[in-house]
C-alpha cells in the first residue's frame, strides 16, 4: 500500500471526478437540498456516512460471497438490497440511540436509498479494484478510502452549492429562470471551475 | 370514452408531464450520457424497457403487496429487469455497454421508475399502468435525445456521427460535464416559458 495510490484517489474523489460535478451521480439531492446551508450539511454527513459503510460491506458481500458462489451477476439486485436494508438498520439505530443526530439526519437517510451516488460508488469500487473478479492488493483499503472521500466531495459540492444558492434568492433572476433553471446554471459554472483541476497528475 | 383516457395515460408523458423538464426526475443518467445521440438511443432503449416491464409487474402483484414492505419489493422487481437489460446489452451492443458504463446498473435507481410506480402503478391497473410507462419512457427518450443532440451538434459539430457543417468550428465545452449542466439548465427554462404562456 503506497501513499501515492491513496493520495490520487482522495484527489480524484474530492476533485478531478467530484461525484456531482464531473460524474453527475446523486443530482436530485444536489438540488432537492441544496436550498439552505443546513440540510446541506445534515445531507452531506448522512451520505459520507452512508457510502463508507456501504463500501465496506459490498465489498465483503462481493468477496465473500458473489464470487465464491460464480453470481456476480446479481451484483445490482444485491446491492440495492444489501443499501437498502442498511439504511433502514441505521435509520433504526439512530434513533434509539441518539435521538438529536436522528432529527438532524432523520428525513434524509430514507432518501439516501435512491441516492444514486451510494450505488454508483460501490459499483466503481468494484469496477476499480477487481481485476479479473480478483480483487487487486489492499483493495478493501482502497474501497473505503473511496467511498469515504466521495462522500466528502458531495458535501463539499453540495454546501458550495447552498451557499450560493442562497445568495441567488436576494437576485432578480428572469422568472422563466427561477430556482431549477438557474441553479442548473450555477453548477454549469461550478463544473467548469472544477474542471481546472483535470490536469493534476501524480 | 375510455380509448380517450387511455390516450392520455400515454401521451401525458410526452410532453404535459414530461419527466425530465417538468418533473425533473432522473437526471443523473440524462447529464451523463447525452454526450453522444446514439449513447442516448441505447439509454432511451432500455429505459423504455425497464419502465414499462416494471409497471406492467407492480400493477399486477399491488394487490398482494403489503404496504409496509413495498418499496423493498418494487426495488427487487426492477432490478431484476435492469439486470436482464444489462445481460441482453452486454450480448447484442457490447460497445454500448462500455460507452454508458456503471449508468446502466443505475437505472435501478433513477427516479422516474420508482417515481412511475409509487406514484401510478400501484393504484392503477395493468393496461393504463403499461401505456403510463410507455408514455413517461417515450418522454424520457424525447428529452434526452433533444439535449444529446444539442450537445453532440454543439460540441463536435457532427449529428449521429456526420458533419453536419463544414464551417462551423464546435466549442469542445458542451460535450463535457459544463456543457451538459447549461443545456439543461437553458432548456428547462425554455419549457417553463411555454409552459406558462
Amino acid at each position: 500500500m503506497d501513499i501515492k495510490t491513496i493520495l490520487m484517489i482522495i484527489v480524484s474523489m474530492v476533485f478531478i471526478n467530484n461525484f456531482i460535478l464531473s460524474k453527475f451521480l446523486g443530482l436530485c439531492p444536489f438540488l432537492g437540498v441544496s436550498r439552505n446551508i443546513k440540510p446541506a450539511l445534515s445531507m452531506g454527513l448522512a451520505v459520507i456516512f452512508v457510502m463508507t459503510l456501504s463500501s465496506i460491506i459490498t465489498w465483503l458481500v462481493y468477496r465473500f460471497l458473489l464470487l465464491p458462489l460464480n453470481i456476480t451477476y446479481l451484483r445490482t439486485i444485491v446491492f440495492i438490497l444489501v443499501i437498502a436494508t442498511f439504511v433502514q438498520f441505521v435509520e433504526m439505530f439512530i434513533l434509539k440511540k441518539s435521538p438529536a443526530l436522528y432529527r438532524t439526519l432523520g428525513i434524509y437517510l430514507p432518501l439516501i436509498t435512491t441516492n444514486c451516488a451510494v450505488l454508483g460508488v460501490t459499483v466503481l469500487n468494484i469496477n476499480n479494484f477487481f481485476v479479473n473478479n480478483k480483487p487487486v492488493e489492499f483493495s478493501f483499503i482502497y474501497s473505503i478510502i473511496q467511498g469515504f472521500f466521495a462522500g466528502i466531495g458531495f458535501t463539499l459540492a453540495l454546501l458550495l452549492m447552498s451557499g450560493i444558492r442562497e445568495r441567488l434568492l436576494l437576485n432578480d433572476t428572469p422568472a422563466c429562470f427561477r430556482d431549477l433553471p438557474i441553479a442548473f446554471i450555477v453548477a454549469s459554472l461550478m463544473s467548469l471551475g472544477f474542471m481546472g483541476f483535470s490536469g493534476f497528475n501524480f | 370514452m375510455v380509448k380517450n383516457n387511455l390516450w392520455q395515460e400515454f401521451s401525458k408523458g410526452l410532453f404535459k408531464e414530461n419527466p425530465i423538464f417538468y418533473i425533473v426526475l432522473g437526471l443523473c443518467p440524462t447529464l451523463a450520457i447525452t454526450t453522444s445521440i446514439e449513447n442516448a438511443l441505447g439509454m432511451s432503449g432500455a429505459v423504455i424497457f425497464v419502465l414499462t416491464f416494471s409497471n406492467v409487474v407492480i400493477s399486477a402483484i399491488r394487490k398482494f403487496v403489503p404496504e409496509k414492505i413495498r418499496i423493498p419489493c418494487f426495488i427487487v422487481i426492477i432490478a431484476s429487469f435492469v439486470t436482464i437489460t444489462e445481460l441482453l446489452m452486454q450480448g447484442y451492443f457490447p460497445i454500448l455497454v462500455k460507452h454508458l458504463g456503471i449508468f446502466l446498473p443505475l437505472i435501478v435507481v433513477n427516479c422516474i421508475i420508482m417515481g412511475r410506480a409509487e406514484a401510478f402503478a400501484k393504484n392503477n391497473k395493468i393496461i393504463p399502468s403499461l401505456l403510463d410507462g410507455l408514455g413517461m419512457g417515450m418522454g424520457f427518450s424525447l428529452a434526452i435525445i433533444l439535449i444529446a443532440g444539442i450537445r453532440e451538434f454543439l460540441g463536435t459539430g457532427k449529428i449521429l456521427g456526420r458533419i453536419v457543417f463544414r464551417c462551423f468550428s464546435p466549442s469542445f465545452v458542451f460535450v463535457l460535464p459544463p456543457g451538459a449542466l447549461l443545456t439543461l439548465g437553458i432548456l428547462i427554462a425554455l419549457f417553463t416559458r411555454i409552459k406558462k404562456r
